[in-house]
């Protein structure tokens, strides 16, 4: 059964000519068929261009200019653009959008070799943390089909999880890779900002997005990140870092790890079951040989209000050129420019999107300026500094992804704060530009929590490290939903 | 902090977004309780701290001002929702 396999493993087949990619491919599209009308986890299934890269990459194979990824089978976020295939953003507004290149994500990932199976249901614009506001409808948890897989990357959480795809592509602004990898039970890298090229990946918060891997393993997400990673003269935000091997260091020992566990990351609003499955996780780093230190990120509390001046402001300015002049939707029978500008976005756009361009707008205009977003950019560098003092003391910094597991489908999509809030351990990360990872660590009430493991700047090759000994000791990447099974 | 029906109204013009006349109470609800939210940013004093626009400091890199990307009008304007002439159509904007 190719679908239980790790990519890794799978990687190992092709090469030892077990299988070939066309046989691997047509097991994912065949299971996407099955079960996807049940999770609704893709938005586009590229099958013809599927398959017709599953056979150039055998081929490849056969002439001997394989790479670790060659023909591997993967889903990517409807984020990136893809050349001639409809990318959508999860938005009425892109719905008639075939982009006209492709992401550099994207690009490099076809250049190992790496076949696309479809792009992936998300919430609109990257905007949500449960799926609920893509115009595609919302996506089911595999682990129970009430339930929400998280968000924004809540389809590539979901095809992940129910094995319709060994990995998938994601973006994470304020923890839309590591929120939806705890709620689906798999594993979900946010590397550091400027580490992966942000190039045709469609632009919510600038100074915060950065996109990652999913997949079953941290050895998973490393292959991944080996290509995905790297300097991008496209993007003006890309830093011009070396891309180490980050497999090398997957099997270094952790005796003598530092963890620092931050106080204000277990208190008050984090659910009894997920703090015993965390603590459970940091108990079995202490047997590892790892040391567990108390620290504090004092400046916690602030960054749920900080991330919503900071992320509305940056998106009112970037959802701007969404003006039904170029591409994307526009009204009918416009009166004069105002009319169609207005119109254009007001039926393109949704509720949850409209929002946020709102307050952005209003944190931007004159008179407010100073007061919302310079006092946010203020309190962003407590935020980070609250970090640096951290690192100085621990190697790595753990604590939950999610105050609790996966909620039900309508419980919180009338109210926009407390879904904010299910994002109040991965923010701070995304605002101080930092990696982090979560990782299947346990259950509770049958539904999975994750561990979140946060990083110093550039230190992907740790954190992957730190992940990967603890799936070298337990086996809860491993476990997978009875129902697609 | 709390907007009005007619703060939304400004803010939606400002914005270019056509806001349903049955929707205006709701968005000016939601936008003063994230507004609310925001407000804990007033509990701390930030006299003297440096905004931070970039995680790393980094300021924007520049390049030489050279052609490096063919045109490609044709290919982007094929996704357009109306074009002639190689240019884009938008409604008149001066009599």
């Amino acid at each position: 059964m190719y679908h239980q396999k790790t990519l890794a493993e799978l990687a190992a087949m092709l090469e030892a000519g077990d299988v070939t990619s066309v046989e691997l491919t047509q097991a994912f599209l065949d299971r996407i068929k099955q079960y996807d009308g049940e999770l609704n986890s893709f938005i586009t299934v590229t099958e013809a261009q599927a398959l017709a890269h599953a056979k150039a990459a055998d081929e490849k194979r056969a002439a001997g200019n394989a790479g670790p990824l060659t023909g591997i089978p993967i889903a990517h976020k409807d984020i990136f653009c893809t050349l001639d295939v409809k990318t959508t953003c999860g938005s009425k507004m892109l719905d008639n959008f075939d982009a006209p290149y492709n992401a550099t994500v994207v690009e490099k990932l076809l250049a190992a070799g790496v076949v696309m199976l479809g792009k992936t249901n998300m919430d609109e614009f990257a905007m949500g943390s449960s799926n609920e506001t893509s115009f595609y409808g919302p996506v089911k948890n595999p682990w129970n089909t009430n339930a929400v897989p998280g968000g924004s990357s809540g389809g590539s959480a979901s095809c992940v999880a129910a094995r319709l795809a060994p990995a998938s592509t994601g973006t994470d602004t304020g923890g839309s890779i590591r929120q939806p990898a705890s709620l689906c039970g798999i594993t979900g890298l946010k590397p550091t900002y400027g580490r992966v090229s942000r190039y045709g990946m469609i632009a919510f918060a600038s100074s915060l997005d950065q996109a990652g891997p999913m997949a079953h393993t941290a050895e998973d997400c490393a292959i991944m990140l080996n290509a995905m990673a790297g300097f991008d003269p496209r993007d003006s935000t890309s830093l011009d870092k070396a891309v180490p091997d980050y497999t090398a260091d997957l099997n270094k020992p952790l005796a003598g790890l530092k963890i620092g566990l931050p106080r204000e990351y277990f208190g008050e609003g984090l659910d009894a079951g997920v703090a015993g499955v965390v603590n459970t996780a940091i108990e079995q780093y202490r047997k590892m040989g790892a040391e567990i230190i108390d620290i504090t990120l004092p400046n916690t509390h602030l960054a749920v209000p900080v991330y919503y001046v900071v992320a509305p402001a940056e998106c009112s300015s970037n959802l701007s050129r969404f003006d039904g002049v170029r591409f994307g939707h526009r009204c009918d029978d416009p009166k004069d420019l105002e009319d169609m500008y207005k119109r254009s976005r007001g039926e393109g756009f949704g509720a949850e999107v409209k929002r946020r361009i709102m307050v952005g707008t209003y944190a931007l205009s004159a008179g407010y300026y100073d007061a919302y977003y310079i006092k946010a950019q203020q309190l962003r560098r407590m935020i980070s500094d609250d970090f640096s003092k951290a690192f100085e003391q621990v190697d790595v910094i753990m604590g939950p992804a999610s105050p609790e597991t996966a909620f039900n489908i309508g419980e919180k999509s009338d109210d926009p704060i407390s879904m904010y809030l299910s994002d109040i351990y991965t923010i701070a990360v995304n605002l101080a530009g930092l990696p982090g990872i979560s990782i299947p660590a346990g259950f509770s009430n049958n539904m999975p929590v994750g561990l979140q493991i946060i990083a110093r700047h550039f230190d992907e090759s740790r954190l992957l490290n730190v992940a990967h000994q603890y799936q070298q000791n337990t086996d809860w990447h491993k476990q997978s939903p009875d129902a697609f099974a | 902090m709390s907007l009005g029906p007619d703060d939304v109204k400004n803010i939606a013009h400002l914005a270019r977004l056509n806001i349903d006349e049955s929707d205006i109470e709701s968005y000016a609800e939601s936008l003063s309780s994230i507004l609310d939210l925001v407000e804990q940013m007033n509990t701390v004093d930030t006299t003297d701290v440096l905004p931070m626009a970039h995680p790393m400091d980094v300021s924007q890199r520049l390049r030489a001002d050279e052609v490096l990307e063919e045109n490609q009008r044709e290919h982007f304007q094929k996704i357009a929702p109306k074009t002639e002439d190689g240019l884009y159509l938008v409604p008149k904007v001066i009599e």
